[in-house]
């Protein structure tokens, strides 16, 4: 008995040593560009170790059962006539209730710490007025100092392009040009059918809706150019919708600002 | 229980099913109805749903007036009495007193129609106008399409309930019942239809 | 509406065609319709996967060049909608529901034979319909999800046909859920009570339920829909003033139970099977009828995680994560007990078992990344990329289809009184499941990583990954070969299997393989443990009731 124990806590042990190790050494992610990334890879992290567990755990029982309980050459009849046990059945309610609900109350955390259940403003001076109503969409935290320097960009989505309206120089870009360590606060609207706002290095997505104004707001902590892809299909040319973020040194950003500006207003 | 006791109760049962099929079929009916609530729940939800968070723009019009609804309601309720009253007479064996209830009852639903098709005609509004009016007309219509056919149904077995060579007796009932449930759920329906669309 | 609801047929069913020719019939035996929903379903299977097979090559270069981009969309959404409404649903629910169903509860057929005959009989002309809108004016590209307003502006004639098809089929299906449901109430075997059916009969009513309960809100949906297209209204037109988001609304209310529609009769069958080739009860036979009823409940209210980027707010987005993560508790129990069952058996190892055994291992690992995208955050980076096509995948086609494979092995000696061959049925497993594995694990780390669903050209970095995606979807069309052949050379030359070659104890296993035409010669005989194995009393028993 001694000995069956024995084995059942060094599988288990094993199955928990396997996951974690690839949870902290395999990276499925690709790399880190705003202060939401690292939070959204810590929830995937603690996902992916827990799923782990419950598959390779589960994995092993089927695979052990088939082979450890095959019904040899010459044998007849059947196995043990066990109906249930109330107990066990009970335990496997309850621990993954537990479970899923941990899972929940992080998820929750991880996005109040993402924004997610922030009032939805929009820092604009433009728009203060407005009794419009907006939709959906993250609004983040700015606990970071320099963060409170907002910047304003509307963006527009059609049919197969977006473009990025700066309101203080009143001009029209193809490309998102944000400084880094800022906060950006979009206002999303689309002139046709649903598309959707993604940069996958930053770990965050809105849906783009014709009639109704979403928002997104998020911090660049990376310099680089990262892409910005429609994630929803919108037509034949769905997949070519893909656009630049080129978030880069505030020094630079000036500069291309001030390039481009038609108001004369320059940072 | 010997073997031989235990089958022919089950012969007895068995048939015993057979004979009152009424059992089941009406049971297929109810979950049918249940289902094609679920439509109309649909629509009631959409609709609740455009007027919470879709304003209309202004200077749409979607006053509606209340005169020709209340009437209708009135009708489809005295038609719901009318038509228990012909199950009525049938269990009673009184064929043609059924068939008299069974086609006040069918006058009942065509003027409903009728006075739906006058709204239809009068409403400051069409189907395109707006959310409101698109709405209005897909859950009336849709409505009016189960009365029409509603109406048919009664039609039928108003012909098939005549007194002499008639399908439809006491000991057939089915066809009856099952078309009076479908017609109390339609009128259900309007009720709800009627509070929400008119009144609220 | 009444009319069409008939009871049990009058007509004799010795008057209709036998041999080959009663599979092109109008007819009301309820074991004929099983055989016309699978082998329907079959080919639409075929196409299904030919079209998959068009995608998968399309995307093994990262250009947009096997096929123009319009078609592609075209090619995806007909993918989709024939897989889903035209083979998982008309077979876990259709095929095994009309085969089995009458036997479970004892009874010569199902409650409303002519129904389920209009309601198999809609099947054909839609899907085949819906393939036809293809070659006419282009059929439908706007996803299986239909999204206005795309599925508004884009060519129309492909729409509608789409609606129309998918409209009849939500018809065919409400149609079968109203039978199996009185089947399965009213005409149980006088003196069998629920809690001795058997478990694919709980499956198929909790299934049924949400047959009932949803689709007729998809109908309605489509209806609206379609008068956005020929009517120019504007219920989901924002340009007059509609709201596209009521749509994703409405039409998840009915997709998101479709998932549990696809996937709890495949519960159901897996039940079947798994006690009787490990030779042991189904382990916790209450629970498993709490944990379907569970799932039905919580599959209702689950919806709105597919639109955790849409316009949703925040307090809903919450309350439906934790709702949908719930539903790993009851889906959760039915897996331990299907490992407990296995537990200590006498297990044979054949096909049926090794698909049964896959679908474990597969489901498992779908449902975790189903748990993973139902937190908000979590699913905001996913959404709409190829994570999601990963777990879907490992859902319906590692899961369900890996169950549809099984109970062909599994029921087949009863359909046909043949044994399939066991050697090609585990060449057919092993290619399945490397192919399987091969084709869509790969696709978790596309979409985490930047590569969203339903395009036809690509960031040119993940072409390699791409193409072990495509390679294992050869191997998938290759491993329907060994299957083809197997049935092929079972159905001519088989070896006999007796009336009950796995010594099973469920009711359809009481009567010859294959069964009469009224299921028992004599009266139907009265199963009170479906699963009484291991004990000898209750076996011998059985064997004197044939
Ligand atoms: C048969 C089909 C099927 C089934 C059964 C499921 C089951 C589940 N699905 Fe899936 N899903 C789809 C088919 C299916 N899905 C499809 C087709 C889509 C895409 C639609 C589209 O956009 O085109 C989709 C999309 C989809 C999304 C939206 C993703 C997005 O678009 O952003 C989400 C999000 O929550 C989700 C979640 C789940 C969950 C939580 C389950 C759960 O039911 C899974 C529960 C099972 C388990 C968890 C495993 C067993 C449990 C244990 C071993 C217990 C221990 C486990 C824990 C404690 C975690 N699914
Ligand atoms: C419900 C069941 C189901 C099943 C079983 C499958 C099976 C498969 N699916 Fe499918 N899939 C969906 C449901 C399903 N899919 C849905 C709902 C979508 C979303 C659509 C949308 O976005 O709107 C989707 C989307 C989808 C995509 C994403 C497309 C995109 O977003 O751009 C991909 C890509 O790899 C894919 C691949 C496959 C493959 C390789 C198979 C394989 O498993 C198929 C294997 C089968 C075969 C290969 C058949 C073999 C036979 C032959 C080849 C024989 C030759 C022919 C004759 C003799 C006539 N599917
Ligand atoms: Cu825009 Cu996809
Ligand atoms: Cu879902």
């Amino acid at each position: 008995m001694l000995n069956k124990n024995f084995y059942l806590i060094l599988i288990i042990s094993a199955v928990f040593g396997i996951s974690f190790w690839i949870g902290f050494n395999v990276n499925l992610l690709p790399a880190e560009a705003s202060i939401n990334a690292p939070i959204y890879d810590e929830l995937f992290k603690i996902l992916f170790i827990i799923g782990l567990i419950i598959f390779i755990g589960m994995t092993i029982a089927v695979i052990y059962s088939l082979f450890k309980f095959r019904k040899k050459k010459d044998q007849l009849g059947d196995g043990i006539a066990l109906e249930g046990n109330l107990s066990l059945e009970i335990v496997w309610t309850i621990i993954p209730s537990i479970i899923v609900l941990i899972i929940g109350l992080y998820s929750y955390n991880i996005y109040d710490r993402m924004g997610g259940m922030k009032e939805l403003n929009h820092s604009h001076e433009m728009i203060t007025s407005n009794t419009e109503k907006i939709w959906a969409g993250i609004s983040q935290a700015s606990n970071n100092e320099v963060a409170s320097n907002n910047l304003s960009v509307e963006v527009s989505a059609m049919q197969f392009a977006f473009l990025f309206n700066y309101p203080k120089g009143e001009f029209i870009s193809g490309e998102l040009h944000v400084p880094v360590d800022h906060k950006v606060s979009m206002k999303m609207e689309s002139k046709d059918v649903i598309h959707a706002f993604w940069v996958p290095e930053f770990r965050i997505k809105q849906d783009i809706i014709p009639g109704q104004p979403t928002i997104l707001n998020f911090t660049p902590t990376k310099v680089g150019k990262y892409p910005i892809i429609c994630a929803e299909l919108c037509g034949p040319y769905h997949g070519g919708m893909r656009a630049s973020i080129i978030v880069e040194e505030e020094s630079d950003y000036k500069d291309w600002f001030n390039k481009n500006t038609k108001t004369g207003v320059s940072l | 229980m010997t073997t031989l006791d235990s089958s022919k109760e089950i012969n007895k049962i068995e048939s015993d099913v057979s004979a009152h099929h009424e059992d089941f079929r009406m049971f297929g009916l109810i979950t049918f109805l249940i289902a094609d609530g679920m439509t109309f729940a649909g629509f009631f939800a959409a609709y609740l749903t455009y007027k919470a968070v879709n304003p209309l723009p202004d200077g749409a019009i979607y006053e509606l007036e209340l005169p020709i609804p209340t009437l209708n309601t009135i009708l489809l309720l005295v038609s719901s009495a009318t038509f228990h009253k012909s199950g009525k007479a049938l269990l009673k064996n009184k064929n043609s007193d059924t068939q008299k209830w069974l086609i006040v009852t069918a006058l009942l639903g065509i003027t409903f129609l009728i006075c739906q098709l006058f709204e239809y005609f009068n409403l400051p509004f069409g189907l395109t106008d707006n959310l409101f009016a698109s709405t209005f007309y897909a859950l009336t219509g849709f409505h009016g399409l189960h009365v029409t056919l509603g109406t048919l149904m009664i039609l039928i077995i108003s012909w098939q309930t005549r007194p002499k060579e008639g399908r439809i007796t006491n000991q057939n009932m089915f066809p009856l019942e099952a078309v009076e449930l479908y017609w109390h759920f339609v009128d259900g329906i309007w009720v709800i239809l009627f509070i929400i669309l008119y009144l609220l | 509406m009444t009319i069409s609801i008939d009871s049990q047929d009058s007509n004799p069913k010795s008057l209709q065609p036998k041999g080959w020719l009663r599979y092109f019939s109008f007819s009301l035996d309820h074991k004929v319709i099983g055989i016309q929903y699978l082998v329907c379903g079959f080919l639409f299977y075929l196409i299904g996967g030919t079209l998959a097979s068009a995608i998968r090559i399309e995307l093994a270069s990262p250009m947009s060049d096997f096929m123009p981009r319009d078609v592609y969309n075209q090619v995806l959404t007909l993918h989709g909608t024939i897989m889903i409404f035209l083979w998982i649903v008309p077979v876990v629910n259709g095929a095994f529901g009309n085969y089995l169903i009458p036997f479970y509860v004892g009874a010569r057929d199902m409650a409303f034979p002519r129904l389920n005959a209009v309601a198999f009989w809609l099947i054909p002309p839609s899907g085949l319909m819906l393939v036809a809108s293809y070659f006419i004016e282009g059929a439908a590209q706007a996803g299986w999800t239909a999204y206005p307003p795309l599925s508004i502006t884009t060519p129309q004639s492909g729409q509608i046909i789409w609606i129309m098809s998918v409209l009849l089929l939500g018809g065919s299906s409400i149609f079968g859920g109203i039978n199996f449901i009185a089947t399965i109430i009213k005409l149980r075997r006088p003196g069998l009570k629920l809690m001795q059916l058997p478990m694919y009969c709980w499956a198929m009513l909790g299934t049924s339920l949400l047959v009932v309960l949803s689709t007729p809100v998809l109908a309605g949906t489509l209806i609206l829909l379609s008068f956005d297209i020929v009517a120019n209204t504007g219920f989901f037109n924002p340009v007059l003033g509609g709201n596209v988001v009521v749509y994703q609304h409405l039409f998840w209310f009915y997709s998101h139970p479709a998932v549990y529609i696809m996937v709890l009769p495949a519960f159901g069958l897996v039940s079947e099977i798994l006690p009787v080739h490990s030779r042991k009860p189904l382990f916790g036979y209450t629970t498993m009828v709490f944990s379907i009823m569970g799932i039905v409940v919580l599959g209702l209210v689950v919806w709105a995680h597919h639109m955790f980027t849409s316009g949703t707010p925040p307090w809903m987005r919450l309350f439906f994560t934790i709702a949908t993560a719930f539903i790993a508790v009851p889906t959760g129990i039915k897996f331990f007990n299907w490992v407990a069952t296995l537990w200590g058996g006498k297990i044979s190892i054949n096909s049926a078992m090794l698909f049964s055994c896959g679908f474990i291992i597969n489901f498992v690992f779908g449902g975790i990344t189903g748990v993973a995208l139902a937190q908000v955050p979590f699913d905001i980076h996913v959404h709409d990329t190829y994570f999601v096509v990963a777990h879907f995948h490992y859902i319906v086609y590692g899961g369900t289809v890996f169950i549809i494979f099984s109970s062909i092995y599994h029921w087949f000696p009863k359909v046909t009184g043949k044994l399939m061959n066991e050697k090609l049925g585990i060449v057919h497993f092993a290619i399945t499941f490397i192919g399987f594995n091969l084709c869509f694990a790969p696709q978790h780390w596309l979409g985490l990583n930047g590569m969203p669903r339903r395009v036809a050209e690509y960031d040119p970095q993940f072409q390699f990954v791409n193409q072990i995606s495509s390679l294992g979807a050869l191997l998938m069309a290759i491993s329907t070969v060994p299957f083809l052949v197997n049935i092929f050379l079972s159905i001519k030359n088989g070896k006999d299997s007796g009336d009950n070659p796995w010594n099973a104890l469920t009711p359809e296993w009481l009567t010859s393989s294959p069964p009469p035409v009224e299921n028992w010669e004599g009266e139907a005989p009265l199963v009170e443990e479906p699963y009484g194995y291991g004990n000898p009393i209750y076996q011998e028993n059985q064997q004197k009731k044939r």
